[in-house]
């Protein structure tokens, strides 16, 4: 055989390779600059290469593709291959050769059989289901997805062409407009791929490598297969998906998938966000008018969705949440084998939910058994859900389980390398735990607070060790929210630092680090909110009123909502806190009218009842009743100046942005990276926008400057743009991001 | 005192047997034969105050294909007619153990402590107290080491173990839901409150619970796991085709030759009398070549044909401390020695008991690989089989997984199984142990080899060896 020998002379080819196993062409791909595998421009010219030669060497039956980096097929087209445009036309071309390239592959006259482990994304998606046939790895690894429209993109590739019909319109506008990751077991049943292949287990290789190898030997079995017509390449299909194929050929029930469809996004995304129409376009006129005008609208939509604002937001953001997994810190001296956190409310038992799962042994410490098992139950609760959802099985939950120690007492407190207190905010009741925590725990280990606004060299104030001493500031739901805020004070040691980002990202947390002050970065930028928020309330706005002013700019969860989740209770402390230390700047709304709702028990969802009404089981929450008597009683009067709907709007988000750039002004901030990653991932700040920073560069300074000076004029200094805003105003060659 | 004054008589006629056999065997067998006897590491592995426990007697029931001619009897029932043939066999008076052990894995519920309800059934003493025990398919395994372990200890004289399984009849429950109604009923006071519970049912309270060979841990069948394995040490179907072959061929040939002495006759009450194991079928390559993978669909290796089959059977041993056996007027068979057991990952390595406990438990003994004159392992998947062989070769596993210097090393297979093994014999989860124990001092014996060694996996990734001594002739 000269397979070995072909493989050796395409020595200038650095990405691609294959040899000739029997008459399967085994074609490997291998970024040697990363560790995943990416669509590059290199990729793309080398893979064509190949199937050329692959096309033209009658030795050839079939081919497998396969990634020689066991987590990763193709992880997607690379960013910045498409970044490096100039231009709409530029991006529409580079999506065409992308297409013209799968097409080949698509109507291959040799089999070729993609054998997936590990990410199969975007762009590598698309290349996979242009193959004959696919095989997938049920390791956890492998996902599929068309996460496209994350980055204000769409399938680029043909996707938006293939996958309606690979696995059906409901499928198929499910997949890429939410972009979620698929396992390959339910890729299975959606007809994504055509067979499972286990992963192995230790033998005479690593179980990744042996797992890769098997794959391979399965795949190539399988090309041999599909040459030899033993393997048919369309599954019968089932009684359901003749029905549905039935259903879908008539004209009037797809129209009304589109119009549900574009219903839903519309609703979810308030037109805010154009991707996904466009994804909806691409597929209609594909499926309505056929391949080329499909194919011709998604490359044009693509090059047009690559150079919008919305797009660029969203890719600065992920590139964001790249740079916010990493420790910037460097590696701690030592690592935390043992967590203890202080208080089993709602936020510790979240942060105990998310440490034991990641095999750390965590103490959970409550000083009543109600509230112990209260939180004991939370942990356990949503390791169940996880359980019910298939993500887990009962036993790895259990397992999981066998790390969580509940308990009252300090016991066992000299082992722990690290504590979180999560208790009550008051500086006394910190304080007062801090000494307790001191007097038990050895030298080394760190003592972080769970705090929300109180600033951490109070804290550390009562500490023996204040290089020890750190803030992490978690956000509720723990399990769900990503970002993490850890504070540093002047004291706090390096290693403290890079022990507690170590910390959070063994979590999964995106990480900001900040400086400390009185709200750190995020509760200081969602103060000034608030208080507007409640003064929109005063001048007569109804609680449903503002959220729909709030969403509709894009914030996923409307501003009474907001307050709602985080508590009516949390917000007075905020407001009143941040309200001494800022002075009149942090004026606006009334206090009062959250200190009369927390009087009468309306602290939120978690009480049943705030500006909403919260029943378990209903869906669609009413507002409360009993709340206009109380606005009625704070009513203030609206000057019709400045209270549009739109002037609401950038009231509320100019006062955010404003505290962001004075926080990046004052150092609290690192970056305005972070903090457009904190604004977005912690408080909820559009992402459409790209965070408060990215907001201004693509918005400009200047035209914020004149809203916030025309507010000024109306409610004075809580609306006087800082200095360093004032400077991007100025001059508009300035910018927060390159 | 006594067990040393044992020791020293004992020692006297090892010397001169072993000068008799190596005198007989120069004039019938080749030279290496006799370097091989001569390189023993240890030439006994009696040790200086402990107690040297034996294997009196050893004896099965015929293992047969679950669903033939043992399919209306209970577990029990097995047990019993085991214990019977031991009683039979020995001459053994009903009161003279002093306990009674058994194994079993699928319990039928009824007769939760099989042990004790065979034990009355079978006619002993019911002064004889008796227990079960369950470890997967090391179950009558862990019977005769719990048996060891009371005599060590000096609290038994002797013991019967054994193991028994029934597969023709497997527990199968009500669904969760219909038995949370119906223990609800059973408290329910009024004619109404049983109403409202009988009213509550519906069609998805009637679908039973059917018991699956099947991980806890994992979920995973372990046939789909053995296939896997097999795959991950590169096995491929040929070679688990030609060992599966080479059992049954083997288990055959020992059946024709009357090898397998340790079978007893069995009147199945309302049947005939059953004398033969029944599973055993050697086949050729091109009819396995043909059957499809009976778990891992269609790429997969592990078919029927290479794999254990559900298996009906029972076994009994009879284990004594040396001198109540000699004062009882028994010859013993063969020394039980060292014993191990190890356990590993369930989900990866489920079936690599044999290659984790053999290494462990020679050390153990002061023996090496070839102080061993008879292997006998439990053959659950040809596949499995190859894969431990495969790991036992590797330097890589050995110093990756097992933390060795070296490759544990593989055992010869001109001494491996070659009387048959689980995959012809068949495997009655609970019974294969004694089996396994019972074959060795056989062999040893038949073969004219000192040292025997058994090894199994068994489910939840446990393993277990025993190293077994042939008592001199």
């Amino acid at each position: 055989h000269f397979g070995h020998r072909s493989g050796m002379l395409s020595l200038s080819r650095t990405h691609v390779s294959y040899e000739v196993k029997d008459d399967v062409a085994v074609v490997r791909m291998n970024d040697p600059n990363s560790k995943v595998n990416t669509i590059s421009i290199q990729m793309q010219n080398e893979m064509t290469e190949v199937m050329n030669e692959l096309w033209a060497n009658d030795a050839v039956k079939s081919a497998v593709l396969i990634s020689s980096k066991p987590g990763c097929f193709i992880a997607g087209a690379d960013i910045n291959m498409i970044q490096a445009c100039s231009s709409a036309e530029e991006v529409t071309k580079l999506s065409q050769e992308g297409q013209k390239m799968f097409e080949l592959v698509e109507k291959s006259p040799k089999p070729i059989v993609a054998a997936i482990n590990g990410s199969c994304l975007g762009g590598g998606l698309e290349f996979a289901i242009a193959c004959q046939y696919r095989i997938a790895t049920k390791s956890k690894k492998t996902v599929l997805g068309t996460p496209e429209v994350m980055l204000g993109l769409l399938p680029g590739a043909g996707g938006t062409q293939r996958l309606p019909k690979m696995v059906g319109l409901p499928n198929a506008f499910d997949m890429m407009l939410t972009g979620r990751n698929i396992r390959a077991d339910k890729a299975k049943k959606m007809g994504l791929v055509h067979h499972l292949v286990d992963p192995l287990g230790p033998g005479l290789k690593s179980p990744e490598q042996r797992t890769m190898d098997y794959l391979e030997e399965v795949a190539i079995q399988f090309a041999k297969g599909i040459v030899d017509k033993k393997i048919p390449l369309q599954k019968d299909k089932g009684m359901m998906q003749k029905i549905q194929d039935y259903v879908m050929s008539f004209e009037f029930v797809r129209n009304q998938i589109y119009k549900t469809v574009h219903g839903k996004v519309m609703k979810q995304s308030k037109g805010l966000y154009p991707a996904p129409l466009k994804i909806i376009e691409c597929v209609k006129t594909g499926v309505e008018q056929g391949p080329t005008a499909g194919y011709l609208a998604e490359s044009q939509n693509f090059g047009q969705l690559a150079m919008t604002a919305e797009s660029s937001a969203l890719i600065g953001l992920y590139h964001g949440q790249v740079a916010c997994k990493k420790n910037r810190f460097g590696s701690p001296a030592k690592e935390v084998k043992t967590l203890a956190i202080l208080g089993a409310g709602l936020m510790g038992a979240g942060i105990a939910q998310v440490t034991v799962d990641k095999g750390v042994r965590t103490i959970l410490k409550d000083t009543t058994v109600q509230g112990l098992a209260r939180g004991e139950e939370q942990v356990y609760k949503g390791l169940n859900d996880k359980t019910k959802k298939k993500s887990i099985t009962s036993f790895e939950r259990d397992s999981i389980l066998s790390n969580l120690c509940g308990q009252l007492d300090y016991k066992g407190f000299e082992k722990v390398d690290m504590v979180i207190e999560a208790v009550f905010e008051d500086i006394k009741i910190k304080h007062a735990v801090l000494k307790e925590v001191e007097a038990v725990v050895s030298p080394h280990c760190i003592f972080a607070s769970n705090t929300s606004a109180l600033p951490i060299k109070d804290i550390a104030a009562a500490s023996k060790r204040p290089d020890k001493v750190i803030g992490m500031h978690y956000f509720s739901p723990v399990d769900k929210m990503q970002l993490l805020e850890i504070i540093t004070t002047d004291q706090t040691s390096k290693d403290t630092t890079a022990s507690a980002v170590a910390v959070g990202l063994k979590q999964g947390k995106v990480i900001i680090v900040v400086g400390d002050g009185p709200g750190f970065y995020t509760t200081r930028c969602l103060a000034p909110v608030l208080v507007e928020a409640v003064r929109v309330l005063q001048e007569g706005a109804d609680p449903k009123k503002l959220d729909s002013l709030t969403t509709s700019f894009g914030f996923p969860v409307g501003a009474a909502t907001l307050v709602d989740e985080v508590g009516i209770d949390v917000a007075v402390h905020v407001a009143e806190d941040l309200g001494k230390a800022f002075g009149s700047r942090f004026g606006g709304g009334n206090v009062d009218v959250l200190k009369t709702m927390v009087e009468l028990g309306f602290k939120g969802r978690k009480s049943g009842k705030g500006w909403y009404v919260y029943e378990p089981g209903r869906k669609i929450k009413e507002v409360n009743p009993e709340i206009g008597e109380i606005l009625e009683n704070y009513r203030m009067k609206a000057n019709p100046a400045v209270s549009s709907d739109s002037d609401v709007q950038y009231r509320l988000i100019s006062r955010f942005v404003n505290e962001a750039v004075l926080c990046l002004q004052e150092g609290i901030l690192n970056g305005p990276l972070e903090g457009d990653i904190g604004a977005v991932f912690g408080l909820g700040f559009p992402p459409c926008l790209g965070g408060p920073f990215r907001f201004l560069d693509s918005f400009g300074a200047d035209k914020l400057v004149a809203k916030m000076q025309q507010f000024e004029a109306v409610y004075g200094n809580q609306f006087s743009p800082c200095q360093l805003l004032l400077d991007h105003a100025k001059d508009s060659s300035k910018k927060f991001h390159k | 005192m006594a067990s040393m004054l044992l020791n020293s008589v004992r020692r006297c006629p090892v010397s001169t047997s072993w000068a008799v056999r190596l005198g007989t065997r120069a004039l019938g067998t080749t030279a290496p034969l006799q370097a091989q006897l001569q390189t023993k590491s240890k030439k006994t592995l009696a040790r200086p105050g402990v107690k040297n426990i034996v294997l009196v007697e050893g004896v099965r029931t015929p293992f047969l294909l679950s669903g033939t001619t043992y399919a209306n009897l209970m577990p029990h029932d097995l047990a019993r007619a085991a214990l019977q043939g031991l009683l039979n066999k020995t001459s053994l008076p009903k009161d003279a153990v002093d306990y009674i052990i058994y194994g079993i894995v699928i319990q039928e519920v009824k007769t939760s402590n099989v042990a004790r309800e065979a034990a009355l059934g079978a006619g002993f003493s019911d002064k004889i107290p008796a227990h079960t025990v369950t470890m997967a398919c090391i179950s009558s395994n862990q019977a005769m080491t719990s048996a060891v372990g009371l005599i060590a200890a000096g609290q038994c004289d002797a013991v019967v173990a054994g193991g028994a399984e029934f597969m023709s009849d497997v527990p199968i429950r009500h669904s969760r839901k219909m038995r949370k109604t119906m223990l609800a009923l059973n408290r329910a006071k009024t004619l109404g409150q049983k109403l409202s519970l009988i009213g509550s049912i519906r069609m998805s309270h009637l679908s039973p619970e059917l018991p699956a060979v099947a991980e806890f841990s994992t979920a995973e069948t372990m046939g789909h796991s053995a296939d896997r394995l097999a795959a991950a040490f590169g096995v491929s179907r040929l070679e688990q085709d030609e060992f599966a072959l080479r059992s049954h061929t083997l288990a055959k040939k020992a059946q024709d030759d009357g090898l397998l002495e340790d079978v007893i006759t069995f009147k199945v009450p309302g049947r005939d009398i059953v004398s033969k194991d029944n599973g055993i079928r050697p086949s050729s390559m091109e009819q396995m070549a043909k059957l499809k993978p009976a778990f891992v669909k269609p790429h997969g290796t592990v078919t029927a044909a290479n794999s254990s089959f559900l298996t009906d059977g029972a076994s009994a041993v009879l284990i004594m401390s040396e001198e109540k056996a000699l004062a009882m007027g028994y010859k013993p068979k063969a020394y039980l020695r060292d014993f191990v057991y190890v356990s590993q990952d369930p989900k990866d390595q489920l079936l690599l008991g044999p290659t984790y406990s053999t290494p462990k438990v020679l050390e153990r003994a002061g023996l090496s690989m070839s102080d061993i004159d008879v292997f006998e392992f439990h053959e659950a998947f040809a596949g499995q089989i190859m894969a431990n062989l495969k790991a036992m070769d590797s330097d890589w596993f050995g110093q990756t997984y097992m933390g060795r210097k070296a490759k544990v090393g593989t055992p010869p297979m001109d001494k491996f199984n070659l009387w048959g093994g689980s995959l012809s014999l068949g495997h009655p989860f609970g019974a294969t142990g004694c089996r396994l124990v019972t074959t060795v001092a056989h062999r040893l014996k038949k073969e004219g080899g000192q040292y025997g060694l058994v090894a199994a996996c068994a489910a939840g990734g446990q393993g277990h060896a025993m190293v077994i001594e042939a008592y001199p002739q």
